[in-house]
């Protein structure tokens, strides 16, 4: 009867199913359609028709759904504004998608019997190793071999490079796993947390109204970190382009 | 030296509007900041050391096992990942933002570390 508050996390095979191996293990093969994938596109599809329809009329005084679109693109145009300055304005695109996705992927996983898809490391490390990969191409695009002097903290005495390049270069591998985890970890506990403390509401009878009330406080509370996180992704995102354009 | 001149040509328009606009963007710089939550800014914190030191993990484990040389390249990167995610901390908490491996202002910051720039200045 109890299911256990890892359960939402599973990843089931939609079309294309498991592979047993010999040994009795099993794995997914890299075509299968997935839970995960689903969500997904649905995600993407949900982005499209927010934008979409949004700005179907483009009315001069926007209505309800124009005007939240609007907002979240004057967000992310602000945010790279007010971070990289006039000249990110071409990394927009690639900003605002990530943005747009993972938001719409963390709040699709605040509804119930749904799949959060950013839960998975998976998928955000490969958001962050994109990121990540296309900050430092553009930094050494940009800067040439310049950009590797970036691991020798200027104004530091030669003696102590042998010890504060090593740190150095570990700061900046530590950019991604940083990116991806604080997504993933985040939307992890917090789904956890909302079942584990929803499993007790049953169980105490009629003390179960205050795991009800903590449960209802929680989710309004997962919802703000749905944005908050999306929020940091981009901005940090930002921040690690500014790094590469204007290294020193 | 120039006293304040009366007819404003339009033909220095384009730079004026140049060189505000360009103010107007150096004004905006600063405010960067973390404009999230003091929760947001606490698990940014909390990752942010955790990243470093898992790196510094990995690197060693993997020397290790490449170069036979079982302990002490983990003992060496975990101490360099502890190091280098205490760095991120300072420098997430302290001004430099996600500078992380990068400064952000040379001349404020005149050494390494020392940086410590308090925010009202």
């Amino acid at each position: 009867m109890a299911t256990s508050p890892l359960e939402q996390f599973e990843i089931k095979p939609i079309i294309g199913d498991w592979v047993v191996t010999e040994d009795g293990s099993k794995y997914l093969p890299f075509h299968t359609f997935t839970n995960s994938s689903l969500f997904m596109l649905i995600a993407v599809a949900g982005v499209l028709v927010f934008l979409t329809f949004g700005m179907r009329r483009g009315a001069m005084v926007p209505g309800r759904w124009q005007s939240m679109s609007e907002l979240s693109y004057e967000f992310v145009a602000n945010l790279i504004k007010d971070t990289i300055g006039s000249e990110g304005r071409k990394y927009f695109p690639i900003i605002f998608t990530f943005f747009m996705f993972i938001l719409f992927g963390n709040l699709l996983g605040m509804l119930p019997y749904s799949f959060t898809i950013t839960s998975h490391i998976i998928v955000t490390l490969a958001m962050a190793l994109v990121v990540f990969i296309g900050v430092t191409i553009l930094a050494v695009a940009k800067h040439g071999l310049h950009f590797f002097s970036f691991f020798v903290p200027p104004g530091s005495p030669v003696a102590m490079w042998p010890l504060l390049i090593p740190i150095e270069i570990i700061s900046y591998l530590s950019r991604p796993i940083s990116l991806s985890v604080r997504l993933f970890a985040n939307m992890l506990a917090g789904h956890t947390l909302l079942k584990v403390i929803a499993g007790f509401i049953a169980p105490l009878g009629v003390f179960g109204v205050l795991p009800f009330a903590l449960i209802t406080a929680l989710t309004g509370l997962e919802i703000l970190i749905a944005f908050l996180q999306a929020y940091v992704f981009a901005i940090l995102t930002c921040l690690y382009i500014n790094d590469a354009l204007h290294l020193h | 030296m120039s006293e304040p001149e009366k007819p404003t040509s339009t033909k220095d328009f384009g730079a004026r509007l140049q060189s505000a606009r360009a103010k107007r963007d150096a004004a905006k710089k600063p405010r960067e900041g973390l404009a999230g939550s003091g929760l947001g800014m606490a698990m940014r914190v909390a990752v942010e050391l955790v990243a470093a030191l898992m790196v510094g993990v990995a690197i060693g484990w993997g020397l290790d096992s490449w170069l036979g040389t079982k302990p002490w390249m983990l003992i060496l990167f975990f101490l360099l990942g502890s190091a280098a995610g205490i760095t991120n901390v300072f420098r997430a908490v302290g001004g430099f933002e996600y500078g992380a491996g990068y400064r952000k202002d040379e001349e404020q910051a005149p050494s390494e570390g020392q940086g410590d720039k308090p925010d009202g200045d």
